[in-house]
């Protein structure tokens, strides 16, 4: 096995979109609590340096960061002590300073951030990345290539606006060489809690058309559930809240799916 | 004005241009060949190259998905309804060049003439540019670094044929990375109008905003105003309004109010923006009767009597150091 901070790390997976605002950080939190709820050890690692969501998402914004020998030591989001968080969002002095560096500056950190943060022992590491295909996905997955991630999960809306640049991602990951895990769907319709009739907001049936057109799995839909907002935004566990939530079931659905999914035979 | 990057080693200093702080900034390849003072001649030239373009408008948002292609398009659009109005629409998301097919114009290519690449007219008065032209198939991945992207920017604001032109939208991609401080570097001499921000109701986006409005008044870019995006949902059936995207932290409202930022409108979610934007049509004109539609309109009202109000020739000038 590799040595370093990954060498205790059983399986990583990256979240991936073209599109920006699909839901690769709600995914990214959602599957890590719903891994985490059957009863594995998870960590997440958010290289969203222009807009790293994660820590507000599970109550952890402002909380300090520290070293420790092997490198700096990611930060428990629950009391049991199963899920774990590291991001750039706790190295900024003040929430709203932007990280305006251009790419080189980018990929010297994600480099950083890939070998110096001291996971310990985990049997699934998230890996959250910003939109597009650029520096930080180049930087990522080279990084993680001597670990054998085991792939990444692309996360599009029902639009044809979305599906066209995550078509471009697919492309990203086959020349990468980055299996794909399969293709979730996000904001699948939503059901107006007055009537119950349900809308398509953002279109239909993109994503599943997009997973058969390129050969991956389709991995499921979630559909747009203010809960599931609401619980973003104030750092609840929407997976021990909503249990009935329609958006429970697809998410539960994912994550058994990517226990599911076998390591790739190196 | 000029954005260095952090630890810039200084133009006449011995490490300019070769220090790993030097990576990715316009002025690497001068600096290293010890030109020393002088800031890209490529500012001048789009300098010269844009005075012919009246008002330049920037659409940002620190975060993805709130809707900035779909503001850009349509602002586009909605301007170029006048037929006298020339209006030009730039797409420099690199990554994720969206533009084309909102605009119903995939599948088209560029053309290179002697006076530069002409852009792709949707109409006589409305031209438009994006790297979605220059891909052959849209599985097309654009893997590229920074620098690579910066040099496209360049290409596109330099070399472009925009002709006459009233208003130039840019549309940029999220963050505050690359792109945005090559378009703000390489328009410097040129002067942009302002920056019309997007944002949904919800702290997840606000968040992001914020520090794209710090980046605002880092690099010294006036703020037209924010749009509250995706601002409440009205049931087709039972016509009842819910908050999909619940402003759990007073919204876009409450985020001008503290950082004395005009709200330049609020536009309510409606499925068939999506629609129209799929299959490449204004929604402007497919339902002109929504309640996003008069949302629109009244925001883009308010940037066109901006634009009138501030011309750049009058404001102080921003030369670059």
């Amino acid at each position: 096995a590799e040595p370093g901070n990954l060498a205790g790390v059983r399986h990583i997976i990256l979240i991936l979109s073209g599109k920006g605002g699909v839901g690769k950080s709600t995914i990214s939190t959602e599957l890590a609590l719903a891994l985490r709820h059957a009863g594995k050890k998870v960590g997440i690692l958010d290289v969203d340096l222009c807009g790293p969501s994660i820590p507000r998402m599970l109550q952890a914004q402002g909380r300090a960061v520290h070293q420790c020998d092997s490198g700096w030591v990611p930060v428990f989001v629950d009391q049991e002590q199963k899920v774990s968080l590291m991001s750039v969002g706790f190295l900024l002095e003040k929430p709203d300073e932007a990280v305006v560096w251009r790419g080189p500056k980018k990929n010297a950190l994600i480099k950083q951030f890939v070998s110096d943060v001291a996971w310990g022992q985990l049997d699934y590491l998230v890996v959250d990345t910003p939109p597009g295909t650029s520096d930080e996905h180049m930087a990522a997955v080279e990084a993680l290539r001597p670990y054998s991630p085991l792939g990444a999960i692309v996360v599009t809306t029902p639009q044809a606006v979305s599906v066209g640049d995550v078509r471009r991602e697919l492309t990203f990951c086959r020349k990468t060489g980055l299996r794909v895990i399969g293709i979730v769907e996000n904001m699948s319709g939503f059901v107006c809690p007055h009537c119950t009739e349900c809308t398509n907001v953002f279109s239909r049936g993109g994503g599943e058309e997009l997973a058969r057109h390129a050969g991956v799995p389709f991995l499921g839909s979630v559909p747009l559930d203010p809960k599931l907002t609401r619980s973003l935004e104030e750092g609840r566990d929407f997976i021990q809240e909503f249990p009935h939530s329609p958006a429970f079931h697809a998410l539960s659905a994912i994550a058994q799916k990517v226990l599911e999914t076998p390591a790739q035979l190196s | 004005m000029e954005e260095t990057p952090h630890n810039c080693p200084g133009t006449g200093s011995a490490q300019a241009g070769r220090g790993t702080a030097c990576q990715g900034c316009p002025n690497q390849r001068l600096c290293a060949s010890g030109a020393g003072e002088g800031p890209d001649p490529a500012i001048e030239e789009i300098k010269e190259k844009m005075k012919t373009v009246k008002h330049k408008i920037l659409v940002l948002s620190g975060k993805g998905g709130v809707g900035k292609s779909t503001f850009s398009a349509h602002l586009a659009h909605a301007l170029a309804e006048d037929e006298n109005t020339q209006v030009a629409l730039l797409d420099i998301d690199i990554c994720g060049p969206s533009i084309p097919k909102i605009m119903g114009l995939e599948g088209e290519q560029v053309h290179q003439s002697g006076s530069g690449w002409s852009p792709v007219f949707l109409e006589d008065n409305l031209g438009v540019m994006s790297v979605g032209f220059l891909l052959s198939s849209p599985d097309d991945a654009v893997i590229w670094r920074g620098p690579k992207k910066n040099g496209m920017i360049k290409q596109f604001l330099r070399d472009v044929d925009w002709g006459e032109v009233d208003y130039l939208i840019v549309d940029t991609p999220p963050g505050t990375s690359d792109e945005h401080l090559s378009v703000v570097q390489y328009l410097a001499a040129a002067r942009i109008d302002g920056a019309v921000i997007i944002t949904t109701p919800q702290e997840v986006s606000l968040q992001d905003v914020r520090k794209e409005i710090s980046f605002c008044h880092k690099v010294k870019l006036p703020i037209i105003g924010v749009v509250e995006n995706m601002s409440g949902f009205v049931c087709p059936k039972c016509k009842k309004e819910s908050q999909i995207f619940p402003p759990t932290t007073g919204g876009a409202e409450a985020m001008c109010q503290d950082l004395k930022i005009p709200l330049l409108g609020k536009v309510p979610l409606d499925p068939h923006i999506g629609k129209s934007c799929d299959e490449g049509r204004s929604f402007l004109v497919d339902t002109p009767d929504s309640p996003a539609t008069v949302a629109y309109r009244s925001i883009i009202q308010r940037i066109q009597e901006y634009c009138s109000l501030h011309r750049p020739e009058e404001r102080t000038s921003l030369v670059p150091e």
